[in-house]
């Protein structure tokens, strides 16, 4: 067979379109799972201190620090404006719609989203997943809907936290630090952010949520469908292309709800 | 063979086909297993049984052809049948495909905790019994990574049986054993058979293994069934295929290697 340009394209076209509708047929099922008994807590319960309690630490660590670079940043500049009263109104702006949830997903993406996609595609690759439709236990119920739960209920609380010590980490530099007045920061910040913003910062963090467990949850459970991922080396593969596509899909969903919100 | 025959087998298969893609892997497979009988499905790498124990379990559909497997047809059954026939079934891999965030006895108790409504205490009981066959007894606590690979296989083989399952299959059983493990291994099927009185199907490149405990031996090479029957007749075959499967197998063990390489020699020139 001869292959064009044109059947190459093609070929690459129907590859993605297949992948693409396995994905959307597998999110769809976990859907479906999560919303039929029966219901488990004790997995669930595991997954939230995978995802949620394992990832506490490092979520304040980030919080802390963007929280005190954004102030800095906005002090420098707003300085130049003659309108440092504005600094907690902008410190609080910039967290709560944009920031809180997307750092926070960007964290929970590299320590846990990889994990999980590591140890899923594992599980694939040492016939564990084959094992319990064996044994007659659905793997999506077993293995897919503790860790959907787990990070959707965990994501949206990690960003409030993100953003609370962020306000927290804005405070240290702009008040203790540069002497900005507390009553202005704190008092900009409440008369600033709306209802809205907070609404728009919780939608993002729950989509943010789906899209990274949904991205690694799906490259390991179909490890064994790649045919150029096979072994140790597919299963760092599927992991690395998981970061990558819930990054870049986290992005593009960012867009999309910023502007369909605002 | 009359119907009421053909219902008692516990695997029937007839005519099954099956394809990757274009390229055709198994090829007019037809096979009939009996309740109680232990059969061993023999082949090298490739040969189509690995692919074939994947149709018997219900994880891929044939292209054409039938699979009854305790008298429901595996081609006509939706997700929720296939689940309920593989609660009568057990399995154990190869590399017994224990989950490593659980321990033995957390592994081996799985179906129990997920199929039935006991409770606690008894799933308990029930799980340490399967364990103290298997000689499992006192490893209840280790994780998988802190086993040995004939541990391994045990502790699959516990959890495949736990449910008292009417059918057993196991994946190479010996594979990566040392002969006096892969013999305890052996003997530990022979018993389980006749204590629960269930149906094994063994998939296996081990012939040593195979001719000691196999009722009737099925023997495939390149997606073909070559022959099914006793050990004696895979024994006596002249097929030039399984006579070279033999006569490797006995150069490799130098095993009464002089017979084999002169039936080689006999399968040869009536070919």
């Amino acid at each position: 067979m001869t292959f064009t340009p044109f059947t190459n394209t093609g070929l690459h076209i129907i590859n993605l379109m297949e992948r693409l509708g396995r994905a959307g047929i597998f999110l769809c099922t976990s859907c479906l799972r999560i919303i039929t008994p029966p219901y488990k807590l004790s997995p669930i319960i595991k997954q939230i201190h995978f995802i949620g309690a394992r990832s506490l630490f490092l979520i304040i660590i980030s919080g802390l620090f963007i929280g005190m670079v954004v102030a800095l940043q906005f002090y420098d500049a707003l300085v130049r404006l003659g309108s440092v009263a504005m600094l907690g109104a902008a410190v609080g702006l910039v967290l709560v719609r944009e920031l809180g949830p997307l750092l926070t997903a960007l964290v929970i993406i590299g320590r846990a989203g990889s994990s999980i996609c590591a140890e899923i595609a594992i599980m694939r690759n040492e016939n564990q997943i084959d094992a319990l439709d064996c044994m007659a236990i659905d793997p999506y119920r077993y293995i897919i809907v503790p860790r959907f739960i787990g990070a959707i209920i965990c994501i949206p609380i990690l960003s409030c936290v993100f953003i609370v010590v962020g306000i927290f980490g804005g405070y240290f530099v702009g008040c203790v630090l540069f002497g900005v007045s507390p009553g202005s920061y704190f008092g900009g910040m409440f008369d600033a952010v709306l209802w809205r913003d907070i609404l728009m910062s919780v939608i993002k963090a729950m989509a943010f949520a789906t899209i990274t467990i949904w991205v690694a949850t799906v490259k390991g459970f179909y490890l064994h469908l790649d045919p150029t991922a096979f072994g140790s080396e597919g299963v760092s593969k599927v992991t690395t292309q998981a970061v990558v596509v819930s990054s870049v899909s986290v992005f593009f969903a960012d867009y999309i709800i910023s502007s369909i919100i605002l | 063979m009359s119907d009421d025959k053909q219902q008692n087998y516990a695997i029937n298969i007839k005519n099954m086909t099956s394809h990757y893609g274009s390229v055709k892997v198994l090829d007019d497979i037809n096979l009939s297993i009996e309740p109680r009988e232990i059969m061993v499905v023999m082949g090298h790498s490739g040969s189509g049984k690995s692919t074939l124990f994947r149709h018997i379990l219900g994880l891929k559909q044939p292209t054409s052809g039938s699979i009854e497997v305790l008298g429901k047809d595996l081609t006509k059954l939706d997700k929720k049948g296939l689940y309920s026939l593989r609660k009568n079934i057990g399995v154990a891999f190869q590399n017994g495909a224990l989950f490593s965030s659980l321990n033995v006895l957390e592994n081996v108790e799985l179906p129990l905790r997920e199929h039935t409504e006991l409770d606690d205490n008894t799933i308990r009981i029930m799980t340490r019994m399967k364990l103290e066959q298997m000689n499992l007894a006192d490893y209840e606590e280790l994780m998988p990574s802190e086993l040995s690979g004939g541990m391994l296989k045990r502790a699959g083989l516990a959890r495949a049986v736990v449910m008292d399952p009417k059918l057993l299959f196991f994946d190479e059983p010996s594979a990566g054993l040392d002969p006096v493990t892969s013999a305890e291994l052996d003997q530990l099927i022979l018993q389980l058979r006749d204590a629960l009185n269930m149906t094994i199907v063994i998939v296996t490149h081990e012939l040593e293994s195979a001719f000691s405990v196999a009722d009737r031996i099925t023997v495939m090479d390149r997606g073909q069934q070559i022959m099914t029957g006793s050990k004696e007749e895979v024994k006596a075959s002249t097929d030039t295929r399984i006579v070279n499967m033999l006569a490797r197998k006995a150069r490799d063990e130098e095993i009464d290697g002089d017979a084999y390489l002169d039936r080689l020699m006999e399968a040869q020139r009536v070919k």
